[in-house]
């Protein structure tokens, strides 16, 4: 074991790691977003939605992350460049960098798979609550910012925490499209150094590092939220 | 667009022999690599629940560490540390350097990483076997062996099925990943083809179709065992 890179490249990683930090908060941010409506249509929409949001979930359920990444990144990205005129719009400084893919695809993952929670979260509710806060007289948007949302998301938080943490461990993928998040950078150092094992150790310790320090915050945020009181 | 649709034709130049090839692949590897997880998962529940302490401290560790640290990271590590470990065993018989074909190195590093999964499956799926059926078993004689042969899988494997099935599905998916190592099953063979062809859309569209197709006869299949094994349980209302 020989360790003498490490000084010259904590940089490096440090920026991967901010790179890895981003790609998981975006991805959750956006991801979330489009979950929480996907859930919702799936209990209360018209059919055509409900079947819509469905068939989504199914996709990005049944199909690797991986081919979802290359799909979006080479494919979407390939096509791209035959759109005329999207040379001179503003997003197209956006679309030849290779990260905003990773983002994107990391939210559709993450709105696949939480869409699932979601519609069941939704569901979970008892019916009750909410007939109590329409009674009240609570037009039927705030009903579900006040009372069916947060109610939702607090009976699958923790299910929600251990998708996260998923999401985490997908990043490495982003490197296969260029991104230098962590593992890209250490795939750097593998290369430069010809060191085998110490790079690939280092990573899988920050990731770990990563994954208690994740466990940890969610199971402090979980002890804040308000318990069933009945 | 009719042009691009003749090369997922089977015979070349078409490249959807290869693609085909490649799901053949990915469900032999997925298949290894699930059934050396289950044998993993059994032996490692069984000494979560039932070994010394060395031994589910040693257990503890594999799980946590396997379950925190990206996929992709642990298989190049188990590749290298697999192949490391073959050829110095190798080396002390006095044997040549050997590589290991990427159907079996993908199995051992996927299968190493499922057993961590499938270990926690089945502890849970043990512990909801009501001990009275153990006791049991145990009061009219049978052998431990036994016990476990007769009572303790058939009543504890449609707890663990639900979770058995998820992890199958995890496992298939997982198998892309060999992809970024180098070993050729359908996600390799798709890059090569897309590469090859530039219809980089088409042949990734074809590779998730593919990959969902194996999801859902999956899903079905195993929703069909689930039935069965559940047919002496009581019906839930």
């Amino acid at each position: 074991m020989e360790w003498y890179w490490l000084p010259e490249y904590a940089p490096k990683f440090l920026e991967g790691l901010w790179v890895t930090l981003q790609l998981l908060g975006l991805s959750i941010f956006f991801g979330m977003t489009l979950a929480i409506p996907i859930g919702l249509v799936q209990v209360i929409g018209p059919w055509p939605l409900a079947w819509a949001a469905r068939a989504f979930c199914t996709v990005i359920r049944g199909t690797p992350l991986l081919i979802q990444l290359w799909l979006i990144y080479y494919g979407l990205g390939s096509l791209f460049p035959f759109i005329p005129g999207i040379r001179e719009t503003l997003i197209w400084p956006l679309l030849r960098e290779a990260f905003p893919y990773a983002v994107v695809a990391f939210s559709l993952s993450v709105a696949g798979y939480e869409g699932e929670i979601m519609r069941g979260a939704f569901r979970s509710v008892p019916r009750g609550e909410l007939e109590a806060a329409r009674a009240m007289g609570m037009p039927p948007f705030t009903v579900l910012r006040r009372i069916w949302l947060p109610r939702a998301l607090q009976n699958v938080f923790p299910t929600l925490a251990g998708e996260f943490i998923l999401t985490l461990k997908s990043t490495p993928l982003a490197a296969t499209i260029t991104v230098f998040e962590v593992y890209g950078v250490g795939g750097i150092v593998r290369q430069e150094t010809y060191r085998i094992y110490e790079p690939l150790l280092f990573v899988a310790l920050i990731y770990l590092c990563l994954t208690f320090a994740l466990v940890v915050a969610f199971r402090l945020m979980e002890r804040r939220m308000p318990r069933h009181s009945a | 667009m009719d042009s691009a649709l003749d090369l997922l034709a089977l015979r070349p130049p078409g490249w959807g022999g290869n693609l085909l090839m490649g799901l053949l692949r990915t469900v032999q590897i997925a298949a290894g690599a699930y059934a050396l997880g289950l044998i993993i998962g059994l032996c490692g529940a069984l000494g979560k629940l039932h070994g010394g302490v060395a031994l589910r401290w040693g257990l503890e560790i594999y799980t946590t560490v396997i379950r925190a640290v990206p996929e992709l990271v642990l298989i190049l590590l188990l590749y290298y540390v697999g192949t490391d470990l073959l050829n110095a065993g190798r080396a002390a018989l006095g044997l040549e350097r050997a590589d290991i074909s990427g159907l079996w190195a993908g199995i051992y590093v996927i299968g190493l990483v499922q057993g961590a999964y499938s270990t926690e499956v089945f502890r849970g799926a043990f512990q909801a076997v009501p001990r009275g059926q153990i006791e049991a078993a145990r009061a009219m004689g049978l052998p431990p062996l036994k016990v476990l042969r007769r009572i303790t899988l058939p009543i504890m494997l449609p707890y663990a099925l639900p979770g058995l099935s998820n992890l199958w599905l995890i496992t298939t998916k997982d198998t892309a990943l060999l992809a970024v190592v180098g070993f050729g099953e359908l996600a390799l063979e798709t890059k090569q083809a897309a590469g090859a062809t530039r219809e980089y859309f088409m042949f990734y569209m074809a590779a998730g179709l593919l990959y969902l197709m194996l999801t859902l006869v999956s899903t079905l299949g195993f929703s069909l065992l689930e039935r069965r094994l559940r047919r002496g349980q009581p019906t839930q209302t």
